[in-house]
């Protein structure tokens, strides 16, 4: 399945990209999706281990499973007001 | 559909449920003028009508501040405020609410966040407002790029979303009391 990341803020100044595609096997969770990126190593490494995810702009746990297009955005720590 | 635009864009999706009133909150790019917003609540019923103005302050930590890029996840921020102002109505008994977020390159003294509130009573506005501010900065997901006078630029320290205490969109529990 495919799925489509968002990077925001501080975290799409670490990756130095706002949006990516990335491939996944069926089954795969938000938390397989991070360690995968983190694994490509930099700059995607520079990830947080636990950074929080929005699934189709709902938060989630790392445990959450993924399906075929979701939309899963990583969330930097938020600083609205 | 929902790219993460700098700042992020205008207008903003709504969705709320069917059937029920649309909540009063709005994320824009243009200055808030803080007489439209207070003009939407306000009933004859009301004895009570309160204006919270957020401004972007000049200093921070010692430092000269120039200014402040707002940037937003916007559709997901247009559906969590839109999940506040509806907590605000439906557990402090203040209906009349209307938000205001703005997002792109504010200077200081600009309005960043503007919130009306009115109800029969000072002590159910107060908290209706105080709820929605707080929210605001617990899970609305908003990031601050400060700019210094003398060079040199940051994101703001935040608050980590945690969906296990109800951030997001989704109900939160009371936190009216809460500081």
């Amino acid at each position: 399945m495919q799925v489509r990341t968002l990077f925001f803020a501080a975290y799409r100044d670490a990756v130095g990209t706002t949006a990516l595609q990335v491939d996944l096997p069926e089954g795969a969770t938000v938390g397989d999706l991070v360690n995968g990126l983190r694994a490509r190593g930099a700059p995607f490494d520079r990830l947080p281990e636990l950074p929080a995810v929005a699934v189709n702009r709902t938060l989630v746990r790392g445990d959450a499973a993924l399906s075929n297009g979701d939309e899963i955005a990583f969330l930097p720590p938020v600083a609205g007001g | 559909m929902n790219t993460p635009a700098r700042g992020g864009s205008v207008p903003v999706a709504r969705a709320h449920p069917p059937g029920a009133p649309a909540p009063d909150a709005a994320i824009q790019r243009e200055p808030i003028d803080p007489a439209t917003v207070l003009s939407r609540v306000g009933a004859p019923s009301d004895g009570a009508v309160l204006l919270f103005l957020g401004t972007v302050r000049n200093h921070a930590d010692g430092r000269a501040v120039g200014g402040m890029r707002y940037e937003t996840y916007e559709a997901m921020a247009a559906e969590v405020l839109e999940a506040i102002v509806r907590e605000a109505a439906e557990r402090l008994g203040t209906p009349r609410v209307a938000v205001v977020h703005r997002v792109g390159e504010l200077g200081v003294g600009d309005v960043s966040v503007a919130i009306a509130v009115s109800s029969p009573h000072r002590e159910s506005a107060y908290a209706a407002s105080r709820h929605v501010i707080e929210e605001i900065k617990r899970r609305l997901p908003v990031w601050k790029h400060e700019h210094f006078v003398a060079g040199g630029a940051r994101w703001v320290d935040g608050h980590a979303l945690d969906p296990q205490s109800g951030s997001g969109a989704e109900t939160a529990p009371d936190r009216a009391g809460e500081r």
